[in-house]
């Protein structure tokens, strides 16, 4: 019996969040009343304060309409409990898309609130960790938050407790309300700032001809150019025209590159190795070059374009060495 | 949030609120403040408009420091009632000038808060009502307007607007079950109730003929059958019994065990409603039979209040129209009424002498007293001429031009020196019968002095020299005994109908608002829960109905703000509807089969339905899993749906 009381008492609630442990919820959360938490804010207590004087001043010097406005504010602060309430309750709150970022930047997990009542909500704060972000959600509206978090390190960077809250419309009182939607960011290394190049690819594959371009297979032609192998020139077609082609291939044995855990030097650090691998695998993206990379027990085969920088630097941020 | 993110519109809105509440103080404050506050409220709006940065902290101090010498110059003190709302005011508008963090914005609303409910301690007219209702909704707009700076202002007010109309019910809840206490708690300070009108407690020439200049209501009289003729209204006030050669003044105070005077005729029962004089006079027409709960009555007829009347009070009494006042005539008190300073008057000395010589009998004394009065050729005017030293000689012999006080001073001096026991009392004499309301109003400008005239047999009796001299003010009030061109306040002189009119309705009006919100007291608490079926209504059953009360109230705004709750998802609602009308038509969703899979089979047996059939589904899949939905998206697919006939 006492525990069904309890159960619905807020303080039980309120208890739960504070000292129990509480998981990630996932899916869709529902603020229900109680999960909705109410109290006065400092200005609210301040406010109330505010009124009892008035009321004494009402009674020592017997002003009837003292007292009318007195109660007038009574009411209207009682009033405003159940506007800041409403203005919270009935919320649903799910997860939303969060994008990788390097270590040290901060993560925006964007969360959505829905509001599937017949009336608006205003102010609604989000807030992690101390940094707060402010929105309006309108009637039959989900709205998508993006609710700073500052990473620290790489790997997974999971949601913290959101808060969210309310003072809406008069500023006495705090609703609030905690969530925690199931939501992980992927966090970079954070590239090293080392003006050392990118490793050099072997040396037989050194006239490669252009940036991102190999010997194994045929991949078309092109004008020749002064600085063009003559071995790479198409003397068949050369032959049935007036100029002179040279022929492209695509391939991993060319300018490949490797970047490899291996060869860095033996006396750096995990995080320092994983930092400059990071910063080759972007350089060599920005290049439009073809990369691999090698770690401990991990080998992503070469390729290029933005997927194989994604799958590089995830490998790169969930290494544990 | 800094205040610096309040939108300018919402900053100027706010100022807007703190001059509501301020502005109708300006009636009263010293000139100089009113000047400052208007110039720092321009000079903070100008500030806003410019986005220019607020004074240093250092030149708030100084004016701050300097606004509360200039308030103790003004008052010589800083505390009481006037200098206290004088300092609000100056705080508020100094506190406009450093709104650097959120919290001071807060100050600012709950000063002005403070600022409309001490309005209230000069005035408490529906007028007043109406000024301070749009003040609060300016104010609490604004306050709305610190919590949402991204909505509109008229948003805001209308958000404002509506949590007042719901703190409506509580508030007339709180108004009528709150238990009321008579005030004051503690001793007010001492100017808390000037500025309040009224008879004086002394009488020297000229104190109510200032009085009759105001328009001021004194008190309303409610008579329970008809209201007497207007020559027997005589609403009887302080007795003067001593006095100097210029001015009279009350006796010692004895109070009466019981009511001594014989009465014949039928009562006239009534109920007066006082406006506050801060004195302890209760005002009754002579000679009232029944002394009220809160007064006691003198040995010369005076019905007094324990406490000063400082709110406005209603008693019922009931007074006989024809008496003999046979009490208070102890040797002492006859010597009293005999009394008179040496050397002054001598020429009225003199005739009094006269008649006292020729004629046998106190009586045939008075007689030819009044005879005189009425043959000498006294001038009743508003504006009577300054009188020198011998007062009452120059009035009766030389100027001849004089008020109430006048012809009530110079009788009784003639009669006491001719040695008849007299006294002056003063009081109101007339009244207005309002015919919207029945109520009779009372006004200061009806302020009136007559005399009494101790005759062994008879007792004290009435003698009213101004009415012996001008019969019409008595007859017909002071607008008709004044001669034209005297200034009387305009509507005291008005005739002119519909000006009449007006005012009589005006006046029924406000008798209503004073009955009904201001003289609402501990007295009327206690008849009204009576009423209610509460007897004896001690303070814990008039918590719990209050508590049961707001708990009821607050419960019903609850369910009203919260109708708009749903639990569903309403593209859900929508589609699922959909798919059931679909079903009844024979072409049930597979539970394998995704909406537009599902839609594109729909379309293949139902094709003059194919386009509406895509749009929904195509909408659902958008509402469901793109980025975001909107609520004209929402209803859309609504009515789609509703509309949809397979």
């Amino acid at each position: 019996m006492l525990e069904r009381v309890l159960q619905y008492s807020q303080l039980y609630n309120f208890y739960n969040w504070v000292f129990k442990h509480h998981a990630p919820e996932p899916g869709v959360v529902f603020l229900s009343q109680r999960r909705v938490y109410i109290l006065p804010t400092r200005q609210g207590i301040v406010f109330g304060f505010a009124v009892i004087l008035m009321l004494i001043g009402s009674i020592n010097y017997s002003l009837s309409l003292g007292y009318v406005l007195t109660f007038l504010l009574a009411g209207l602060g009682t009033v405003s409990i159940l506007h800041t309430f409403r203005n919270l309750a009935y919320l649903y709150v799910s997860a939303g898309r969060v994008a990788p970022l390097f270590a040290g930047d901060t993560a925006q997990f964007q969360i959505f609130l829905e509001n599937r009542s017949g009336f608006d909500r205003h102010s609604v704060n989000l807030s992690c960790r101390g940094a707060t972000v402010s929105c309006d959600v309108p009637v039959l509206c989900a709205v998508p938050v993006p609710v700073p978090l500052k990473s620290e390190k790489r790997g997974w960077l999971q949601l913290e407790r959101v808060t969210i809250d309310t003072r809406y419309p008069l500023g006495l009182i705090r609703a609030w309300s905690y969530v925690q939607p199931d939501m992980r960011a992927l966090v970079y290394p954070r590239p090293d700032t080392a003006s050392l190049p990118m490793p050099r690819s072997a040396p037989e594959t050194g006239d490669a001809i252009s940036a991102g371009a190999g010997t194994d297979d045929f991949a078309g032609l092109r004008p020749y150019q002064a600085s063009d192998s003559p071995r790479h020139i198409a003397w068949k077609a050369a032959a049935r025209g007036d100029s002179l082609l040279t022929k492209l291939f695509a391939g991993q044995a060319a300018s490949e590159l490797w970047f490899d855990w291996n060869e860095l030097p033996p006396d750096m650090q995990v995080e320092a190795r994983l930092s400059r691998l990071a910063r080759w695998v972007l350089l060599a993206e920005e290049q439009g070059l073809r990369y691999g990379l090698m770690l401990p027990g991990i080998s992503v085969p070469s390729s290029d374009g933005p997927e194989q920088m994604e799958r590089c630097l995830k490998e790169l941020a969930l290494h544990d060495a | 949030m800094t205040p610096s993110a309040l939108p300018l519109p919402h900053l100027l809105w706010l100022l807007t609120g703190m001059a509501l509440a301020v502005a109708p103080h300006t009636l009263w404050l010293p000139w100089w403040v009113s000047a400052t506050v208007a110039t720092l409220f321009l000079w903070r709006a100008w500030l806003a408009r410019k986005q220019t940065a607020l004074p240093a902290r250092w030149v708030v101090v100084v004016l701050t420091v300097a606004n509360v010498a200039g308030v103790y110059f003004s008052y010589r003190t800083i505390f009481g009632r006037d200098p206290g709302v004088t300092l609000l005011v100056v705080l508020l508008a100094l506190k406009m000038m450093e709104t650097r963090t959120h919290r001071d914005l807060y100050v600012m609303v709950f000063l002005a808060y403070f600022i409309a409910l001490a309005h209230f301690f000069y005035s408490q007219t529906i007028p007043t009502a109406v000024l301070t209702l749009v003040t609060v909704l300016a104010t609490t707009s604004a306050l709305v307007g610190i919590n949402a700076p991204a909505r509109p202002i008229a948003d805001n007010l209308k958000t404002s607007g509506w949590m007042l109309i719901q703190a409506g019910p509580i508030m007339l809840l709180l108004f009528f079950l709150f238990p009321r206490v008579q005030g004051p708690l503690w001793g007010v300070p001492q100017d808390a109730f000037s500025g309040l009108t009224g008879l004086s407690d002394t009488m020297s020439p000229g104190t109510i003929s200032q009085l009759s200049q105001s328009d001021a209501i004194a008190f309303r009289v409610k008579f329970e059958g008809a209201s007497p003729p207007r020559n027997q209204l005589y609403w009887r006030g302080p007795v003067f019994w001593d006095f100097d050669g210029r001015t009279w003044r009350p006796g010692p105070v004895n109070f009466l065990r019981d009511i001594q005077y014989e009465s014949s005729g039928t009562p006239l029962d009534y109920e007066v409603t006082l406006e506050p004089h801060n004195r302890d006079w209760l005002f009754a027409l002579e000679m009232p039979a029944r002394v009220p709960s809160a007064g006691r009555l003198t040995r010369d007829y005076q019905l007094l209040s324990l406490q000063p009347v400082r709110a406005r009070i209603r008693y019922t009494l009931s007074s006989y129209p024809n008496y003999r006042a046979t009490g208070g005539a102890g040797p002492r008190e006859l010597a009293a009424a005999l009394a008179l300073p040496p050397e002054f008057n001598p020429r009225a000395r003199a005739l009094a002498r006269e008649w006292r010589r020729t004629l046998d009998s106190d009586a045939a004394i008075v007689r030819q007293a009044i005879s005189f009065i009425r043959g000498a050729g006294l001038e009743y005017t508003l504006l009577p001429p300054l009188l020198g030293r011998h007062s009452v000689d120059e009035f009766l012999f030389d100027t001849r031009q004089g008020f109430c006080e006048h012809f009530a001073s110079s009788f009784v001096f003639l009669l006491r020196a001719a040695g008849v026991p007299a006294r002056i009392v003063t009081g109101y004499q007339g009244g207005d019968l309002n015919p919207i309301d029945g109520y009779m109003v009372v006004r200061q400008s009806d302020a009136h002095a007559w005399t009494e005239v101790w005759l062994a047999g008879n007792g004290w009796m009435r003698v009213d020299p101004t009415a012996a001299a001008v019969p019409v003010r008595v007859e017909s009030g002071i607008t008709a005994a004044a001669p034209r061109g005297a200034s009387l306040t305009l509507l005291t002189g008005a005739n002119i109908g519909w000006l009449r009119a007006m005012r009589y309705n005006w006046d029924a009006l406000a008798n209503q608002w004073n009955q009904r919100v201001l003289g609402y007291n501990p007295d009327r608490q206690r008849e009204m829960l009576s009423w209610l079926g509460v007897p004896q209504p001690d303070w814990q059953t008039m918590a719990m109905m209050l508590f049961w009360g707001v708990a009821g109230v607050l419960l019903a705004t609850a369910l009203w703000l919260v109708r708009g709750i749903r639990r569903d998802d309403p593209v859900q609602r929508a589609w699922l509807r959909f798919c059931d009308k679909l079903r009844r038509a024979g072409l049930a969703r597979a539970s394998t089969e995704g909406p537009l899979d599902y839609a594109s089979r729909v379309t293949g047996r139902l094709p003059s339905r194919a386009g509406t059939v895509r749009a929904i589904a195509e909408l659902y899949v958008d509402l469901r899993y793109g980025p975001r939905s909107d609520r004209h998206s929402v209803s859309r697919l609504r009515h789609l749906v509703r509309d949809f006939r397979p």
